[in-house]
C-alpha cells in the first residue's frame, strides 16, 4: 500500500511535457491506424502500420516503460513489419483488395458497429478511470530501475512463463518452416539441360529484353523500345501495371515463364509449361 | 491530460483494429489489424501498469509481444502456403471449409 499511498499525493494530471508529446503523436498513431484500415494497397497499410508503432513506442518510453519502447521498436517494427513486408513483396501487388463486397452492407455494418464499440468502451474508461492517479515508479525512491525491475521479476515469479515462451519461439519457427517449405518428388525437377532444350524449342530462345533499355526512362514499368520505335511488350515485369492498359493479356513475356512466382515454387509437380506459346498457364493478371 | 488520455487512445486503436479485421479481405493486411489491436492492448498494460506503480503489467506486455511475433511468423507462413494453392492472398477465395 506504500506505493498507493505515495502514487495517491501526486495529482491526476501529468506534465505539460508529457501532454505535448501526447497530443503531437496520439493524432499521428489514429492517423496511421486509419490509413492503415483505408489505403487499398497493402504495402502501403504496412507503412502505416509502422507510424502507428513507432508512436506506441514513444509511448512506451513516455510512460517510464523504456525497456518495453525499444522492444516494440525493435521487434515490431524492426522485425513483424519487415516480415510482413517480406511477405507482401513475395505474395505482390495483386493482392490488394478488390473494390466489391460479397456480404451486402458489411462495411457500413462493421463501421457502424466499430462506431458503437468505441463509444461504448471509450465512455466505460473515461467515467471508470477519470480519478485514477497519474502514479509512476518508485524509482526516485530507492527502487529498482525500470530494466533490472523487470529482470528481477522476469526471471522469477515469471521464470516458468518466460522458459514456456522459448518452446513457443521454437515451436514458431519450425512451423513456420514446415509450412512454408515446398517439397519436391525427387527426379521431377527439371536439369538444366532439359530447361535449355525446351527454351531453343520455342521461337524466342534469347533472353527477354529488360524493361527500360533505349526508351526514356529507366522504371521498370516502362517498357523497352524496338528498333521501329514500337514499345517491347514482353520486357515488362507481369506484377507490374503496364502504361497501357490495353496492352493485356500479353501472349509472350514473363507471365508465362512465370518468373516473380518462381520465388514461391509452386505445389504441382508437373514441369512449367512453354515458355511463348500463347494461352498456356498464367491466369493470374 | 490524465492516464485516461492513454486508455481512450488503446480503445480508439482497437476500435479501428477490430473493424478493419472486419471489413478488409487481404488476408496480410486483416493480420495486420490484429497486429494494431495487440498493439493498443499493450498500451493499456503499460499505462496501467504505470497507474499502479509495478512492472506486472509491462512483464505482461512483453509476453504479449513475444507471442505476437510466433503468431506472425506462424499466420505468415500459413497465408504464403495458401497464396501457393490459391494464387490470392483475399480471405474470400479460402472458401473450401464452408461446405
Amino acid at each position: 500500500m506504500s506505493v498507493l499511498a505515495a502514487a495517491a499525493d501526486t495529482s491526476a494530471q501529468l506534465g505539460t511535457g508529457e501532454a505535448v508529446v501526447f497530443w503531437i503523436l496520439g493524432p499521428i498513431a489514429l492517423a496511421g491506424a486509419l490509413g492503415m484500415v483505408l489505403s487499398r494497397n497493402a504495402v502501403h497499410s504496412a507503412l502505416w502500420l509502422v507510424t502507428t508503432m513507432l508512436s506506441l513506442g514513444v509511448f512506451y518510453v513516455v510512460q517510464s516503460a523504456p525497456f518495453l519502447g525499444a522492444v516494440q521498436i525493435i521487434v515490431y517494427t524492426g522485425a513483424i513489419m519487415i516480415l510482413f513486408l517480406f511477405v507482401l513483396m513475395l505474395v505482390g501487388r495483386d493482392s490488394s483488395d478488390s473494390v466489391v463486397e460479397t456480404l451486402r452492407g458489411q462495411r457500413v455494418a462493421g463501421t457502424l458497429l466499430g462506431i458503437g464499440f468505441a463509444g461504448l468502451v471509450g465512455a466505460g474508461i473515461a467515467r471508470a478511470t477519470q480519478d485514477i492517479p497519474a502514479g509512476g515508479f518508485p524509482d526516485d525512491r530507492g527502487g529498482l530501475a525500470n530494466v533490472p525491475a523487470i529482470a528481477e521479476l522476469l526471471f522469477t515469479r515469471y521464470l516458468l512463463a518466460f522458459e514456456v515462451t522459448s518452446a513457443l519461439l521454437i515451436t514458431a519457427a519450425v512451423g513456420a518452416m514446415v509450412l512454408a517449405h515446398i517439397e519436391r518428388e525427387p527426379g521431377s525437377r527439371q536439369s538444366q539441360k532439359d530447361r535449355s532444350r525446351a527454351r531453343f524449342l520455342t521461337d524466342r530462345p534469347q533472353t527477354l529484353p529488360g524493361p527500360g533499355v533505349f526508351a526514356r526512362g529507366n522504371s521498370v514499368a516502362k517498357p523497352a523500345l524496338l528498333p521501329d520505335g514500337r514499345p517491347a511488350e514482353d520486357s515488362l515485369a507481369t506484377a507490374i501495371e503496364p502504361a497501357e492498359v490495353e496492352q493485356m493479356p500479353r501472349p509472350t513475356g514473363r507471365e508465362q515463364l512465370g518468373s516473380p512466382d518462381a520465388a514461391l515454387g509452386t505445389l504441382d509437380p508437373a514441369p512449367s509449361p512453354i515458355p511463348g506459346r500463347p494461352g498456356s498457364g498464367g491466369t493470374h493478371r | 491530460m490524465t492516464l485516461t488520455n492513454y486508455l481512450v487512445l488503446a480503445a480508439i486503436l482497437f476500435t479501428i483494429g477490430a473493424v478493419g479485421v472486419l471489413v478488409r479481405r487481404n488476408a496480410i493486411v486483416m493480420f495486420m489489424c490484429v497486429e494494431l489491436m495487440l498493439n493498443s492492448v499493450n498500451l493499456t498494460l503499460v499505462t496501467f501498469a504505470r497507474a499502479s506503480g509495478t512492472v506486472d503489467g509491462q512483464i505482461m506486455a512483453f509476453f504479449v509481444m513475444v507471442v505476437a511475433a510466433a503468431e506472425v511468423v506462424v499466420g505468415l507462413a500459413i497465408i504464403m502456403s495458401i497464396y501457393r494453392t490459391r494464387r490470392s492472398a483475399s480471405v474470400d477465395d479460402v472458401n473450401l471449409l464452408k461446405y
